[in-house]
Order: C-alpha cells, then structure tokens, then sequence
C-alpha cells in the first residue's frame, strides 16, 4: 500500500532556517493527536473543547500553508477536497451533537424498525431515517457519524504512534550507524517484505476484536514505514553542512538530534502521515470487513458495509451503500489533500 | 553480481527462520482447534483422544520443535481440516490465486499505462489532471467495496458477467486453469479488476511521472526535431522507456497483489489461496495457516530476487555498479 | 452452462423451451453453503462431509426428511435382548466395483472407525457403545453393548458402509474386538480423495472431488434401488449467501440450499423460481451460567451470581420479544421455541403443549424488582457472528430486549473458531448458540445440554452454563435405557418440561431451513438441513 507514497520521502527537504513553521508543524501534530484521543473516548471532551479543538486545527492547517495556500489552491480539487475533508472532520467530531441517534446504545434501537429503507419514520414517530435503518434498527445516518469517528480515530491513533516509533527507530539507526543501524533496517526490511493486509490479518486473528487491539495491529504494520523514511531523511541530513556546524560547535547530541535533526525529518512525515492514514483507514475496514476488526456493537464505516453486503443484492442497498460512499468520501479527500499537500511542499517542483 | 545475489539469499534464509518463530508461536496462542473441528456429540474422552492425535497435549516447545524438525525434513505438517499435508493442498489452491493476480496485473497496465502516459503528455491539460484526480479515486476505492459494485451491477443487475466461482477450468502443464476456457475467463474478469484498480492508479501514476520526464529528454527534442508524429514518439520513443520502472514496480507489487486477493477472493468466492487462508484462520487450521505465510514469504523471496536480476539486466548502470562492487 | 443475458432476456418465453433438452435436464448444479472437507466418509463427523457421504455410501438404516428411520442398507432390525439388536441385511447389494455387500463390510467398517488417521472428529460417538459384533449368516448381523442402548440403530444411520473386499480385505476372517480388530488393510483418507477408494453402494459415483472448485457426480448404473433421477449432479461450493443467491437467478446452479432470508421474498415472487422451507432440528437457545459466583462479565451484584436464582432466569426469558426477532431479524424463516426440539419431533412436546415463553416486559422487570434487582445489573452475552443464522444479529437484538428491562447488555461477538473454545471455558455467563439435535430425538438436546456435567459417561457434553438438576438427570438417565418407543418419548417429555419450568436454558426459535431452486425441480425440505440430489425430483 505503500508504494504511492515512497517518492514523497525523498523529495522532501526543508530549509533549517524556517523553525517556526516546524515548530508549529510539531504542535500541529500534538494536537491531531489529542483529537484523535478525544474521538476515542465518547463524552470525554465537552462541546466547548472540541470547538476549541477544531478551530485550533484549522489555524494550524493555514500555518502550515502560509505562503502556499495560493499554490495549495492551484486546482479547483482541491478546493472540493478540502471542504469535503473539513465538513467530513466536523460530522465526525460532532457526531454526539448531530446524530438523531445513538447507534451504539442498543437501548435506542428497536428491532422492530430494522430494515426501513430511507425516508421512514421510527415506530414511535419521532424521528426519520432520512438514509434508512439496518437489520437492528440502526439509523444509517448515525451509523455513517459515528462510523466516520471510529475509522478516523482508529487510524489517526494508530497513525501517531506509529509515526512516533518509526521515528525513534530511524533517528535512532541513523545517528547510532553502523550495526546497530544495519539490524534495525534489516527488521524495517523484514516487516516491509510483508503484505499489511496480511499481518494485520493475522495479528487480529490471534487478537480477537477490539478499537486497543485495531490499534495495536495498525501501528505494527506501519512503523516500519516511518522509520525507513525518517533514516533516509536523517542520513541526508547528518551529512548537512549545518550538522557539522553544530557538531563542530560542541553541541550535545541530544541538542543536535532534537534541536536540528528531528525537526527537518517531520515535514516529509506530515505528507506521507496523510496519505498513510487513508490507507489505514481502507486497511481498517477490509479488515473489519473481513470479520476481525471492531466490535459489531460499535460498527466502523467498514463493518456497516459488510453488515449491509448480504442485502445490497436483495435489493436493500442502502445499509451498505451509503457507509461506502461515505468511507469512498473521507479516504478521497484525504488523498487529494496529501496529494496538494505533496506538490505544494515538494521544493524540487517550486522551483 | 553473486555476491549479491548469495549475500540476498542468506539473509532471505534469516528472514524464513524469524518468521517461522513468529508465525508459530502466533499461531498457535489462538483458541484450539479441536473445540470447532470436532462433532458437538463427541464425549470429553474423545475431544482427549483427538487433542493427543493433534500433539496439542505437548508442552508448545515441544510442538514448536517437532515443527522445526519436520519442517527441515520439508514437512510444513498436514492440514487439521483435510488431513492431507499444508503444503500440497496450498499449491493446489496457488494456481487460481497466480493467474487471477496475472490476470489484475494485465488490466492494470492496460489501463494504467495508457491514461498515465496520456497524463503526462498532457500534464497541464485538464486532462491530465482530471485523470490524476481519478487515480486517486482508484487507490481510495477499498477493494471489498468495489468488488460488491461490480457483482451488483454486472452480475445482478445486466447479468453480463457471472459472480463467484471459477467457472469451466481445464489442465494446462499440470495446472489447472481458468484463464483458457471462455466460462473461465468470464468468471475471471470481474474479480481481476477489482484487484487491477489499486495498481492501476499506481501504473498511471508511474506512468505520467515516467512520461513527463522523458519527453523533457534530448531523444524526444531530436525526434520531434526530425519531425517524427506526437503518437509515434509517445508509443515508441516514450513507452520503451518508461516500461522498464514499471515493471520492475509491478513485479514488485505481485507480492503484494497475491496478498490483496484474500478481500477479492472472499468477495467473489474465488477459490484461491486467500480464501484457503481466510477458511484456514476461522477454522484455526494451523498447519495451513503457516505453510501459508511460509509460502508467502518464500514467494515474495523469490519475486525480489527475480527483480533485483532482471533489473540488472535490463539497466546498464545497475549492472556495471553491481560488479564494480 | 446456458448464458446468464439469454436468460434474463425472456425467461417467461424460454420457460417451456428448457425441459425440452434432455441433456440438460439429467444434469443438475446446486450452490452448496459449505464445502466437504473430505470424501473419506470416515474422516470427519462434521455436517457437510455427512452429507455428501450420502451420495456415495450408504449406512445401514437412512432418515427421511423428519428424520423417521426407514430400512436401507438394513431392510428391518430389532432388539433380541436388552442389549443386543439384530440387523436382517439387503440382499443382492453390489458396492461400484462389483464387489457384494454383506455383514462382513459392516464389520469392516466399524472396525475402521477408530483408527482413521489425523481425523478431526472420529465417528467412534456412535460406534463406542460397541462390545462384539457377530454374523451368523452373511445377511444378518447381531450387535451387542454393554448397556441397553435404544438409539443403537438410529446411531447406525450415521455412518456409511465401505467395502472389505475392495479393499483387499476377507471380511469373514476379521476378529472383531472394541479395542481394534487386528491388523488389517484400510484404504487412506487420500485415496478417497482422488476416487480410488471411493466405492461404496450410493446412488451416485464420484467423478471428481476438487476443493473450492467442487464435485461432480455420476449415477450409479447398477444402484440396487431407483436410479438417481440425474446423469451427473454438480456440487459448487457458494460460501457466501449473496453471490450463492445471484449464481441461482443467474442461472449459473439449479438449486441451492440456505439462501439469505432477505432475500425470499425475492425468489418467491420469480415464477420461474420455486422456494421451499421446513423447520429443522436446530434450536438457537441463550445457556446462562448455573456455576460460578462470581460469574465473569456480570457487573453490579456485589458478586452474587444472579442467574442461580430462578426469578431472574424467568424475567430473561420473558424479556425476550421471540416472535419480533423471528419476524424482523429471521424475516418470519424461524419458529419461536418453547423448549430444544420442534413439535412433531420425537419427545418433542406436541404443539401448543409447552408454548414459548410469552414476552412480557412488565412481569420481567417486576420479577427483577422481587429478586432484589430493581435497577437490574450488567451482563455480556456471547455470541459466535459466522455459526448460525443471523446469529450476531439475533444476540443483538436480545441485548436490545434485556437492555430495555434494565439488564445492561454488551455483546461479546466472536468468530465460531473463538468462541467455542471460550464458551467450553466458561468465559461467558450468557452465551447464544444452536443445537442440532442429530438424532431427531430429545435425548439429544438433554443430554448435551442440560444433563449434568461428567466427562466420564459424555453427560453434559456442551452444558457450559453447568446446569444441575439430579431429578431430570434421573429421568433423563432412565429413558436412555428404555428400549420401548413409548414409554422413552414419554420419559423425554417429563425430562424436558422439568427442565423448561426451572428455566433452564432460554430457547430462542428453531431455524428454519429453505432451499431456492429453479421451477423446474422440487425437493422436499429436511429437517437435518442435508441437500441430497438424490432426493431432488424434475418437477411434474
């Protein structure tokens, strides 16, 4: 799945002299993570945080393009793909707030509506299924809203971490050298020479289901990934003349890892984390599909649309139509933002 | 060169050894098998009796290394569901997943490299970018999601195509196979674009990097310059030159296109490897579940080995570096 | 294979044009939901491979469609003492290589049994109760056990007959003994496989057996009794329902078996197309943990296990809105239950004798209120999501039932592979699954259910809740011992009320099983949930 992204790696490299917007970047991503927490945990975060929240990800998404935001803008997709990811990020941030429903209570639901096709109103006549109900009675719409929550913050989740691991391991191998830099890349080898969808398969088969253990399978096989990057990114750098500089001026390891190294590694990882979340968001759900991913109680985009399968061909299409265009939705936008994001960050082609 | 090639190939024998270790012990944490395999009215004596046939009464270390020893003999052990070994009965299933993944890998240069070339020829059209909008569709469409569409609307909806199943097979070198019977092939098309669209996206993409590069090359100017045709340029000139990455890219990703087939396969009943494996995993087959991903490694083994040589043989750079080092 | 377009086209035109070919009409292709693991018939006591065992060999007494036995390769049989039974043989019974049938092959086959290697599930259940076999004439066998043992020729329909003498083996020398009969020659499970052992005396022969692409079938020429209606029967493995069902409008297989309850309503309205539906032998029950205080994944009792007390197993019960979740959840393809095994069955209650449970979600809150949980408390239900039908969505839609009484419910769902071994180790204080009663009689479901545990006589095999009920064991442990049909049905009845009135276990509904085809066959449905071609007639 990976192969999209390998010549974002290399083609990114960022002028030490801009620490702000790194810096900002590295904040940027602290608070990505606290989002993706806080759609984790229902409830947690009052309405006023996740506003907060919110809004603090937009200005950080501007900061990150200021001074780009006319060449982000260049093509009218992107456009459409950023309002769409936006509106799609609000839905599922808000997904308490707007849903009708809450479809992970199976006090609200009532068997006796299973099934409506959309349009119907409840038993009680208190509410529409303005996209129909399943087999359960579980307003699609609501489904689609806090399906998008869980797949989004599956993948954001197990995105960080993972993104934090490949980090530590390829900074770690580039700056240690030599056999320990030799071990560890032939580890990053020996996972890449796997098929994700295939280790993930297997960890969630001896696992069991579960959001922690999703997680957990998700991080495992994309680390490797990260850590490739980042020594390649790491290595390019060390050999900077900047590096020498500081060397040269006695500065601690630890100051030149952190202070100069680390923050010149994370723009290529911003491009590739976007893309790399899409595919852990399609990675989730065929796994989900596959029967081993997430609580049936608590439906990802990928277990509604299998829940859905059995009856798309008899006619009741959508239990599982509308959940894939909702996933076919989030997955597009992202990758046409991390495309933009790409071009727009890539310098070889600013030039 | 065989320095190379000998140095892959001891690591690539590390890399089987570590993960049988993992794949083992993986494997063998989960449930037990007996529980699902054997008949509700058995007594506890016979559930017993049939864990001892199993080994599962064995320490796992023990089970580990009576692994390890049949496996050195070549005996990767025999299926708990079929009771005939892991091995063959994969092989058995390899056929169908091989050529529904050469089949993919057709369509997805098919159409790949045409609409990528094109692309690059036009990179600043609205062609160009409306094609490269439209292969992020492609690798945004999750696989299963996509395969249900397709049996919806071809098979249910026009009845053009059928929709599981491998249709008519018939014998070729000792394999049986599809894609030499009309019903075979029929029954072949919708799966294998279903697992042609991911890669297809990825060969446009390959494709109009590739294109774009090369018509900024010296050989184009002098073929435009000897005022050769645009088309006759972009088939000849251009393809010849792209086609090598892609490839040696495509080569690569067969691996991985063996490993997708299991969503495919389970969306189409397709009675490949993957579903073998999917059937193996909900009915803890063990024994198959590891010959599996042995298998799998191996073959993966094997593809980057081909690739690394072809490679060198085909670019003259690679080779001359390979043997001045 | 006549082309899918051509069909959809005008399928009323084409309608009176398909029995005309007659070539066409002696082949039949039916969508199977699950594939044989084997064709050794011996290798795996497990469904599928019981079934398609059928077509090639024959067991000495057959089951009809309400699994009655009727005489097959045993034309009558009879008790001649409190442990013996005699079997009177058919005469004139060739196996398909030429070989004669008599005793001898029985003999053979019993003492097969035990032996076959790396089987998953042996068929020694059935033939354990074994102690001597004798054969006083070739076409008369008397077998002995230990106990008295009235389900002996049911159990004798479980297994099919292979031959001794194809397999280079003189029947009339075999010594039979419980412990194994010496050292004879038995064919491997891989030569049933590829066909080469796969001689038995079924209506069909085996053409080809290939796994995941499927079996082709033959008629047997010289089967002693009426010849198969089929030429050649394809046997396609549709794992999933909804490419099963398209394969069947599609007009890719002439019948399948199980296809998706959604989509019946479908079918039925296709006249081109015939469905037919019978109640089977499996009930889908709810067992709640009898044993362990505290019981795992029960929240708010302060530790007691609420399910010992009968009140609170009542109030679960009556909860449960059994004919909503047949109706919305089964698309009305269900029979609510009252206790393990549909009316008409035998020891089964006759119907409206021991109704289901009336739900009453008032009562069940006021007998929590008494039982001192007024507020109710908290419990997951386990479930496997791919064993039965619909068997995620039922767990819940119960959940939903319980919840709205104030029992708190989460839903542990896990893959069958999983869940068995979870449930065996009482990880689970309420768990759905199904029993398939495979002797059509009570004593099926009591005993693997509801008797009390003990791994040494095989009682309570399956009772992962450890219900304990001395008193019906008593009666349970009586009527297995009783020879006389009456007095046994009678026994089982009281065995099963008893049982039912101390709730038990919950039943939920008993599955129907349907099979769609196409309007030019008929089958009749069964309540083993077997597809047999056999039995599958070009309709009049």
């Amino acid at each position: 799945m990976s192969v999209t992204d390998q010549p974002v790696a290399t083609a990114i490299a960022v002028d030490p002299g801009k620490r702000w917007r790194i810096a900002r970047t590295v904040a940027g991503v602290a608070v990505l993570g606290a989002l993706a927490l806080l759609f984790s945990g229902f409830g947690v975060a009052s309405f006023a945080v996740r506003v907060v929240l919110l809004v603090g990800l937009v200005v950080l998404a501007a900061g990150l393009l200021q001074g780009r935001m006319h060449k982000f803008f260049s093509s009218p997709s992107a456009y459409v793909a950023t309002a769409c990811l936006l509106l799609l990020v609000i839905l599922a941030i808000f997904a308490t707030e707007i849903s009708p429903q809450n479809p992970y209570d199976l006090r609200q639901l009532d068997i006796m509506d299973g099934r409506q096709p959309p349009g119907s109103t409840n038993f009680s006549g208190t509410m529409t299924y303005h996209l129909g109900t399943d087999e359960q009675g579980r307003d699609i719409w609501s489904g689609i809203l806090y399906g998008l929550r869980v797949s989004l913050s599956v993948s954001i989740v197990a995105t960080l971490i993972a993104m934090a691991i490949g980090v530590v391991v390829g900074i770690y191998a580039a700056w240690a050298g030599g056999r320990i830099e030799a071990v560890l890349m032939r580890i990053v080898d020996f996972q890449l020479s796997f098929p994700s969808i295939l280790v993930a398969l297997m960890l969630m088969a001896a696992f069991g289901r579960g959001l922690d253990k999703i997680v957990i399978a998700l991080v495992i096989v994309q680390w490797a990934y990260y850590a490739r990057t980042v020594r390649g990114t790491a290595l390019s750098e060390t050999r900077k003349e900047y590096i020498d500089a500081a060397r040269g001026l006695g500065l601690p390891d630890w100051r030149i890892v952190f202070g100069h190294l680390l923050p010149n590694c994370i723009p290529p990882l911003i491009v590739i984390s976007t893309v790399q979340v899409a595919n852990t968001i399609v990675l989730e759900s065929s796994l989900s599909f596959l029967g081993v991913g997430v609580p049936i109680t608590q439906p990802s985009l990928g277990l509604l649309i299998a829940n859905g399968y059995d009856y798309m061909l008899s006619g009741q299409y959508w239990m599982s139509m509308y959940p894939g265009v909702a996933l076919l939705a989030i997955v597009a936008s992202i990758n046409m933002v991390g495309d933009r994001l790409r071009d727009t960050l890539n310098p070889r082609l600013t030039r | 060169m065989l320095v190379f090639l000998l140095r892959r190939l001891a690591q690539s024998v590390f890399v089987l050894i570590a993960m049988m270790i993992v794949v083992f012990f993986g494997v063998y944490m989960v449930g037990n098998p007996v529980d699902i395999l054997i008949s509700p009215d058995a007594t506890p004596r016979e559930i017993e009796e049939t864990m001892a046939r199993f080994g599962f009464d064995q320490p796992v270390h023990i089970q580990f290394l009576s692994f390890v020893g049949n496996a050195l003999q070549g005996d990767l052990g025999r299926s708990f569901v079929h009771g005939e070994s892991a091995v063959s009965l994969i092989l058995s299933y390899m056929p169908a997943t091989l050529e529904l993944a050469l089949l993919g890998l057709i369509f997805s240069v098919l159409i790949g490299v045409p609409l990528g070339v094109y692309a690059g020829y036009k990179a600043d059209r609205w062609q160009g970018r409306a094609i490269m909008t439209g292969s992020i569709f492609g690798f945004s469409l999750p696989n299963f999601w996509v395969g249900m569409l397709f049996i919806l609307i071809f098979a249910v909806e026009l009845r053009w195509l059928p929709s599981t199943g491998r249709g008519d097979t018939v014998e070729v070198l000792g394999l049986r196979l599809s894609i030499f019977t009309a019903d075979g092939l029929s029954h072949m098309i919708l799966p294998a674009l279903t697992l042609a669209l991911y890669k297809a996206s990825l060969v446009t993409r390959l494709a109009r990097a590739g294109t774009q590069e090369a018509l900024m090359q010296d050989y184009v100017k002098f073929a435009r310059a000897k005022g050769l045709s645009e088309t006759r340029i972009l088939v000849v000139h251009v393809l010849k030159n792209i086609m090598i990455p892609i490839i040696t890219v495509l080569g690569l990703e067969l691996g991985s296109m063996i490993a997708f087939a299991v969503v495919t396969e389970t969306v189409f009943a397709w009675p490949g490897m993957g579903k073998l494996l999917i059937d193996s995993i909900l009915t803890l087959d063990r024994p198959v579940i590891v010959a599996y991903l042995m298998l799998t490694v191996i073959i993966f083994i094997v593809i980057n080995l081909i690739v690394d040589v072809i490679y060198t043989l085909l670019d003259p750079r690679v080779r001359v570096k390979g043997e001045a080092a | 294979m006549s082309s899918p377009v051509f069909r959809g086209l005008a399928v009323a035109a084409l309608a009176a044009a398909i029995p005309a070919l007659p070539l066409a009409a002696q082949e039949l292709r039916i969508g199977f939901a699950s594939e044989p693991s084997s064709a050794d018939p011996h290798f795996h006591n497990v469904g599928p491979n019981n079934q398609m065992r059928r077509n090639l060999f024959e067991s000495l007494v057959g089951t009809d469609e309400a699994q009655q036995l009727l005489p097959l390769l045993a034309t009558s049989w009879e008790p001649i003492s409190d442990t013996a039974w005699q079997f009177n043989l058919r005469q004139d019974v060739t196996f398909s290589d030429g070989s004669p049938f008599d005793a001898h092959d029985v003999v053979y086959t019993v003492c097969r049994i035990p032996g076959v290697p790396d089987s998953p599930s042996l068929f020694t259940t059935y033939t354990g109760g074994i102690v001597d076999m004798e054969v006083p004439d070739p076409h008369t066998l008397i077998v002995h056990s230990a106990e008295p043992y009235p389900l002996m020729p049911t159990e004798f329909s479980t297994f099919g007959i292979i031959s001794a003498r194809a397999n280079g083996v003189d029947g009339a020398a075999i010594e039979f003994s419980p412990d194994g009969c010496g050292d004879l020659n038995y064919p491997g499970t891989q030569a049933f496989n590829d066909g080469s052992a796969a001689i038995g005396t079924g209506p069909f022969l085996m053409e080809s057996f290939r796994r995941g692409e499927g079996i082709t079938l033959v008629r047997n020429p010289d089967y002693w009794g009426e010849p198969a209606a089929w030429e050649r029967v394809t046997m396609l493995p549709l794992t999933s329902a909804g490419p099963r069902v398209a394969a069947l409008i599609a007009g890719d297989v002439d019948l399948i078996e199980n296809p998706p309850l959604q989509d019946l309503e479908r079918l039925r309205s296709d006249d081109s197309l015939r469905v037919v539906q019978g109640i089977s032998n499996r009930v889908i029950y709810i067992h709640l943990d009898h044993e362990q205080v505290p019981s795992p994944m029960i929240t708010g009792t302060d530790g007691v296990n609420p399910l010992q007390d009968i009140r609170v197993r009542e109030a679960l019960s009556i909860a449960v809105n059994r004919d909503a979740i047949v109706e919305r959840i089964m698309g009305g393809v269900a029979v609510s239950a009252g206790e393990l095994l549909p009316p008409g069955m035998f020891g089964a209650h006759e119907e409206g004798d021991l109704p289901p449970q009336a739900f009453d979600a008032e009562r069940a809150q006021a007998l929590l209120a008494e039982a001192g949980y007024p507020n109710g408390f908290g419990i997951t239900l386990g479930t496997p999501n791919d064993r039965y039908i619909n068997d995620a969505q039922v767990s819940q839609a119960v959940a939903q039932m319980w919840s709205r009484i104030g029992v708190t419910t989460e839903i542990d769902a896990s893959t069958a592979s999983t869940f068995f071994s979870r449930r065996n180790a009482q990880e689970f204080s309420a768990y759905l699954a199904g029993w398939g009663a495979g002797t059509g009689e009570m004593s099926s479901p009591l005993r693997a259910l509801l008797a009390t545990r003990n791994p040494d006589t095989g009682m309570g095999g399956t009772n992962a809740g450890r219900y304990a009920n001395p008193e019906m064991d008593a009666i349970l442990m009586e009527a297995l011992r009783t020879v006389d049909d009456a007095a046994r049905e009678q026994l089982l009845r009281d065995a099963s009320r008893m049982a039912m009135e101390d709730f038990a276990i919950i039943p939920l509904h008993y599955e129907v099983s349907p099979w769609a085809m196409v309007a030019t066959v008929d089958y009749t449905p069964r309540a083993d949930q077997y597809t047999l071609p056999y039995d599958v007639r070009p309709a009049q």
